[in-house]
């Protein structure tokens, strides 16, 4: 019955309404109205109000304005009899519900201590984690956008005990979703009942305690609502557009443990409004027909073990997954999971002993498919909490197999045996370095099941290129290091090959639009020398991908003719890119900050921005929280360039890029560089060495600014005078 | 004399039944017994005769229609032809001239000439200007106002182009206009041009004379009724869902009852705020009354009902009933629908009866003139003192009956919109999806008048229980819809009692009744600008002659409502008539209105008497536009994975 949900919804509304009422005026009480307010590095505001109002708060006193437009909404209570249609007044109680929630959580940022551990993991006395920065935030929508992660769960409340806790977040993790857990039932909360299963929470694990009131789930929302922002371009206060994005691209759903409250339902009306739907587990009254929901709005009494399925189908969404025959699970959720030294049974590789990973190719005969071998000990022959040498060694055949596709599919490995649940795997190539948990290969967990994962994976994903998979792990200690050298010696052959491609000697590029479930209007453009700007993609996985799917998001683009060689713009390129941006972008440089940059999906892995006075330009990466030269620190910087957004003098990039020759060429290059955080420019200091010497200037490292050196244009264009900056004498960049 | 109905025979309404009785103990005549008395003329029902000019009236046999002609040689289709499109143009003149009436008054209002009256939504004035094709960038309130009742009042008398309000609906629709020559220039020529083609030895093709016709019906519904419902809505208020009482019991034993009667919402608003003031309370009060209970009745009763929710008396037949409770202290009205015999009945009972308007006075009737544009409120006052003055009159028959029933109403385009989505999403789509998914089968539009001719109420009530029974929703305006509140379905609780499972759980989401009362029969309007809206939204095709929809009215009485039903049919409804339809019966005219307009306009005129029958012929055609559509199976559920999502077009 929805009536008694929306009645529910209304009254919660209302109780919400005055409790937060009275929060923010004890507040601009004790600490008045001109007190700043805000969530932790993000350039959105209370991402909610934002988002939904285009109303930013920055200070407590500029909550009253929303406080006025949320009793504007409060609708009246239902009346027993002779009701007025309640719908519309119960979705607009609960979208005021959300924006309560989004200020009485932005007030617990005053408190002190605040209550919630900043930073992607829990810490040991906290397992809070309150609002997702534009950090986590980008950098996990990433994981949205190509579909690794394919949506994600609100769960509110707490299971009957915590197994069953346990097993739904489980569930939930192998199907690469999202777990974003708030409030409590009773007292008892979904996080600490897998705290209490040992289960690791966090974002690396896709299990996110924001808190432990109901009103914490707004972070979840915020999540959703910055999401529309970011990646779809979605301006704020265009609440239809931001709504309609969360319908359509943003797969949310809700799960309600335990008994729905008032304060339930009306947190259940209000993301109703984005379309995530609610599955209960209790036996409250159902709201099935469809229409602001995409299907069911309300769906109740759903035993725990159907639960996660039901959810999946009330949302409309489809998820594949491969079954992999190994006795622990695996999925991309668990490719976050940490494995300490206490809980490991062996370590492999890693600084303690050689290793490696390495992927070839063979002809076809020389494949035994599915045959997989261990050479010296296996799990169960080693000596726990020790360390062994390991060599992954893989060998492919195909008839569309390629040898430029050896090393995608190596790099593959990483995270397909990360994903097993109690494996660690971290590096690639030869820095290798594996841990196994005692919990998995106390499951029956052997190394033979590496091969396991590869294969049938590689089967599935690559299926195109690869007929036959044969793995061979061999943790003999000699048979490693005999094999090393051959492999070194092809990574290197590799990395010259691919240091001989350039833009120039191909004729084809490769388009990216992944991204287009969230950012309909951006295409990128991948040629050898810049790959994606979210790193994940050089031009060769591009043409793998397009091998691999020929009708996929990666196509082959034909140049064509050349109309400028400087700015890297291709007569090719720009009817591609104006087709594939729904006629958004009509033309674009590859090479340039200036003239018609490169869009961006919101995924970059950083930004490289014009400092006009300096006639200079900085790059900032994700990681960064601080304060840049161009007044502006990365996350309110990334809202300013992302969602398909064509700005010159403000470009999306991959780290990789800044090393590439065509780094912003049409302007002079990597020697236009004056500032990089501290932590970036250490990360680069080879490039940037290899790269200054290349273009004249052998000490470039030396003479670009950092945080220490100042964080405003002034500041930096002294040091720049000091150290006497290249691009000081460079041509006027406008 | 012919043999009265037994009082059982005549209504299904027990307030009505109940007056009816005591007015027969009583010795007056109500227009029920006067039906039974004068039977309809057979010749002028099956519009066979024709006194267009002086060398008649001239007579054909409807049994052989063929076989004769006028003495100017005019055939039974021509006959028929010119009656019924004059019909149309008398429809087409009352709603307009009600519309201009509206945008005279607004534009008194805008220009701040008039302070008797308000704008009371701007927002939506805004929009309509928007639609009236008025650039509002830049511009002050004001100067909008002044510039959309300047180009609404433009409207009527345009002679060039065509009325704005036709491009509210679907493009494909307003191509077929105006390919087929259907855009009317402006409301006063279409009306002017009907009365002249349909003069003594002018247009004398029936199917010609229906071309005319049909753009004059299209002048009324998206032109004249359209403005007036825009306007009364930006003036007295956007209806939103409100609680009411209606039927007979409203009037109270110890407050003097002040009935406003008629169509034009500006002499009842005035009337609303009146009511409350307390001078003329303190008057009542030293009069002997306990306090003012002002009364709705009829379509300007509708208006304020689903405005403020103002307690309504009745239907067009209960008039009569009103008057005979002996209970109403004055009984004021304006225009359309007002019988004569009520200044005589009134005579039989303490109350006054006065008319208000300078187009309508009736013999026997005292006058007191009430113009909106200036002095509206001292008229007013006169009005209600004659109503608190005469309070001391009421006589030993005052009878109240004790039904009244409760109802929701105030089902307005933007009502509707807001109630399935809120401020955030509101939307058609809900709707929309309900009838692809087969919750809800269609839509139908339930309207006009009440007739003496057949049982009161009855064939309205029953026609909709067979279409909520399959899961039909159904919205009203007008005497239809004061039928079915009184008769209790318009309380969302009755949901389940009365509907098929899919409409009873769309209705219990929403927490709407399965009947939706938009207003009187002007408020028509907005019932196509839904329809409109349905198009818009999107999976029930491109025109509205796609929409599983279908409309009736079934006890329809005046020439406003042909005027109605052909604008419908004129924008693609199907639309049934009851009681009794103006054709004979095998001619080229009737099979034109039944099955050539098809080829036209996408839709037909039905009619058929019998509730039960109207119900199938409108479930059956939306049946057919649900196959059309191809939304009779059960769609299966669409999961979306990454691929899906890449190929999304928001």
């Amino acid at each position: 019955m929805s009536k008694i949900i929306l009645s529910g919804a209304i009254r919660g509304g209302h109780e919400v309404y005055a409790r937060v009422e009275g929060k923010v005026n004890d507040a601009i009480a004790k600490f008045g109205a001109d007190k700043e307010v805000k969530f932790p590095n993000t350039g959105y505001y209370l991402p909610v109000i934002y988002g939904i109002l285009g109303m930013k708060v920055e200070t407590l006193g500029d909550m009253l304005p929303v406080l006025a437009r949320c009793k504007e909404l409060l609708p009246p209570l239902v009346k027993d009899n002779l009701w007025v249609p309640y719908l519309g007044h119960g979705l607009d109680a609960g979208m005021q519900t959300l924006f309560c929630f989004d200020m009485e959580e932005a007030l617990k940022y005053l408190e002190d201590p605040i209550p919630y551990c900043l930073g992607e993991d829990p810490t040991e006395d906290n397992l809070w984690m309150g609002a997702a920065d534009d950090v986590i935030m980008r950098k996990r929508g990433v994981e949205f956008v190509d579909g690794s992660a394919p949506g994600f769960a609100a769960v509110v409340g707490a299971a009957p005990d915590s197994k069953t806790a346990a097993s739904i977040a489980k569930e939930l993790q192998e199907k690469g979703i999202y777990v974003f857990i708030a409030g409590n039932d009773n007292g008892t909360s979904f996080s600490e009942q897998l705290a209490e299963e040992d289960v690791q929470v966090g974002w690396p694990t896709r299990l996110v305690p924001f808190g432990r009131d109901t009103s914490a789930a707004i972070h979840a929302v915020g999540f959703a609502t910055r999401a529309a922002m970011a990646f779809g371009g979605v301006e704020p206060g265009d609440f239809a557009g931001i709504l309609k994005y969360n319908q359509y691209r943003v797969f949310a759903f809700v799960v309600a443990l335990g008994k729905v409250t008032d304060e339930w339902y009306a947190a259940a009306a209000g993301v109703i409004n984005y379309g995530f739907p609610t599955i209960a587990d209790s036996d409250i009254p159902e709201v099935l027909p469809t229409g602001v929901c995409t299907y069911e709005h309300v769906v109740s009494n759903i035993a725990h073990d159907q639960i996660v399925a039901k959810a999946i189908e009330v949302r409309g969404l489809k998820i594949q997954i491969t079954k992999i025959d190994i006795p622990v699970s695996h999925s991309p959720a668990f490719e976050g999971e940490r494995i300490s030294r206490d809980q490991m049974h062996v370590e492999l590789a890693g600084p303690k002993a050689e290793g490696f990973e390495f992927c070839r190719t063979l002809e076809l005969d020389e494949v035994e498919d599915g045959k997989f071998e261990v050479v010296g000990p296996d799990l169960s022959d080693m000596e726990e909490g020790k360390v062994y040498p390991l060599a992954i060694w893989v060998e492919v055949a195909g008839r569309n197999m390629q040898p430029d596709f050896e090393p995608i599919l190596e790099r593959q490995i990483h995270h397909l045996l990360n994903g097993a649940e109690g494996v660690l795997h971290i590096g690639q190539r030869d820095i290798l370095w594996m841990r196994i948990s005692k919990k998995s290969f106390g499951a029956g967990f052997s190394l033979k099941h590496f091969g396991t994962v590869l294969h049938a994976k590689f089967h599935n994903e690559f299926g195109k290129i690869v007929d036959k998979v044969q793995v061979t792990m061999y943790t003999d200690p000699a048979k490693v290091t005999e094999l090393m050298e051959k492999a070194r010696a092809t990574y290197k052959e590799r990395e010259e090959r691919l240091g001989s491609m350039t833009d120039e000697n191909i004729d084809t590029y490769y388009s990216c639009t992944l991204c287009q479930s969230f950012a309909p209007d951006h295409v990128c453009v991948i040629t050898p020398e810049r790959p994606g700007l979210c790193g994940a993609y050089n031009w060769l996985d591009g043409k793998a991908a397009y091998e691999i799917t020929p009708t996929g998001p990666n196509q082959p683009i034909e140049k064509g003719e050349v109309l400028d060689e400087t700015l890297g713009k291709w007569t090719g390129v720009n009817q591609f890119v104006y087709t594939n941006s729904h006629e958004a972008v009509p033309e674009f440089s590859a090479y340039s900050l200036m003239v018609d940059p490169m869009t961006s999906c919101g995924c970059f892995e950083a930004i490289t921005v014009l400092m006009p006075m300096a006639n200079a330009v900085m790059v900032v990466d994700r990681d960064f929280a601080g304060m840049t030269p161009c007044g502006m620190p990365f996350s309110t910087l990334a809202g300013s360039c992302g969602g398909g957004a064509q700005t010159p003098g403000f470009v999306g990039i991959s780290k990789f890029y800044i090393g590439s020759k065509k780094f912003i060429s049409a302007e002079g290059g990597i020697l236009r560089v004056a500032w990089l955080p501290k932590g970036l420019k250490e990360a680069m200091k080879e490039v940037i060495e290899t790269r200054g010497a290349e273009m004249g200037c052998p000490d470039l490292y030396e003479k670009i600014a950092t945080e220490e050196d100042g964080v405003t244009e002034e500041e930096v264009m002294e040091f720049m005078q000091k150290v006497g900056h290249p691009a000081l004498e460079m041509d006027s960049m406008f | 004399m012919a043999k009265l109905r037994e009082i059982q025979d005549i209504t299904i309404c027990e307030s009505t039944a109940e007056m009816l009785t005591k007015g027969r103990k009583e010795g007056v005549s109500t227009s029920f017994d006067r039906a039974d008395e004068m039977k309809p003329c057979p010749i002028g029902a099956q519009q066979a005769c024709c006194k267009h000019c002086f060398m008649g009236p001239c007579r054909l046999s409807a049994k052989a229609p063929y076989e004769k002609v006028g003495v100017c040689g005019a055939n039974i289709d021509t006959f028929q032809a010119r009656g019924f499109a004059r019909a149309i143009a008398a429809g087409t003149a009352a709603h307009s001239d009600h519309g201009r009436e509206m945008a005279e008054l607004f534009l008194s209002v805008a220009k701040g000439e008039n302070s008797d009256f308000e704008i009371k939504d701007e927002k939506k004035m805004m929009v309509f200007a928007g639609q009236m094709g008025i650039e509002t960038e830049g511009k002050d309130n004001q100067q909008v106002g002044i510039e959309l009742g300047e180009a609404c009042l433009a409207q009527f008398g345009q002679q060039a182009g065509h009325v704005k309000g036709l491009e509210l609906a679907p493009p494909k629709r307003f191509e077929l206009w105006k390919e087929k020559g259907y855009l009317p220039r402006g409301v006063d020529r279409e009306v002017v041009e009907m009365m002249h083609r349909t003069h003594m030895g002018v247009d004398q093709e029936y199917y010609n004379i229906m071309q005319g016709a049909i753009r004059c019906s299209l002048a009324d519904g998206w032109g004249g009724s359209l403005i007036s419902t825009e306007l009364s809505d930006i003036m007295f208020g956007t209806p939103k869902p409100i609680a009411a009482e209606m039927d007979l019991g409203v009037f109270e034993k110890d407050q003097v009852n002040v009935i406003v009667h008629g169509h034009e919402p500006q002499l009842l608003d005035m009337m609303v705020r009146l009511a409350d003031d307390k001078k003329l309370l303190a008057k009542a009060k030293a009069a002997g009354a306990a306090g003012i209970n002002l009364v709705g009745m009829c379509c300007s009763g509708n208006e304020m009902l689903i405005r403020n929710g103002i307690p309504h008396a009745g239907n067009f037949m209960q008039c009569d009933t009103a008057i005979i409770t002996g209970a109403v202290d004055v009984m004021m009205v304006d225009v359309q629908c007002i019988m004569a015999s009520l200044a005589e009945l009134s005579k039989c009972y303490h109350t006054k009866f006065v008319t208000t308007n300078y187009r309508c006075h009736i013999d026997g009737a005292e006058h007191v003139e009430f113009h909106g544009e200036h002095d509206a409120r001292a008229a007013g006052i006169e009005l209600m003192e004659i109503g608190i003055n005469n309070f001391k009159n009421r006589g030993d028959k005052v009878q109240i009956p004790s039904t009244k029933t409760k109802m929701i109403g105030g089902f307005s385009h933007e009502t509707i919109n807001y109630m399935l989505g809120g401020s955030f999403r509101g939307s058609y789509t809900p709707l929309n999806e309900n009838i692809i998914n087969g919750r809800i089968r269609g839509v139908a539009g339930v309207v006009g008048c009440t007739n003496p001719r057949v049982k009161h109420d009855w064939v309205h009530v029953e026609l909709v229980k067979e279409l909520l029974k399959n899961d039909v929703l159904v919205v009203q305006t007008g005497c239809s819809a004061i039928s079915l509140a009184k008769a209790g379905f318009m309380d969302p609780a009755i949901a389940k009692k009365y509907c098929g499972p899919g409409l009873a759980e769309v209705c219990e989401t929403v927490g709407m009744p399965p009947v939706l009362h938009s207003g009187s029969c002007v408020d028509n309007s907005r019932i196509l600008i839904a329809l409109s809206e349905m198009v818009k939204t999107g999976g029930l095709g491109d025109d509205i002659s796609d929409l599983p929809v279908a409309g009736a009215a079934p006890e329809y009485m005046s020439e406003k409502a042909i005027s109605i039903g052909q604008y419908f049919v004129s924008s693609g409804v199907y639309t049934v008539f009851g009681v009794t339809f103006p054709v004979t019966e095998g001619t080229k005219f009737a099979d034109y209105l039944f099955g050539g307009m098809e080829e036209d306009l996408g839709a037909t005129w039905a009619f058929e008497p019998d509730p039960y029958k109207m119900a199938k012929m409108m479930i059956d055609h939306i049946n057919k536009k649900r196959e059309a559509l191809g939304i009779m199976e059960k769609k299966e559920r669409v999961l979306f994975d990454m691929e899906a999502r890449r190929q999304l077009e928001l």
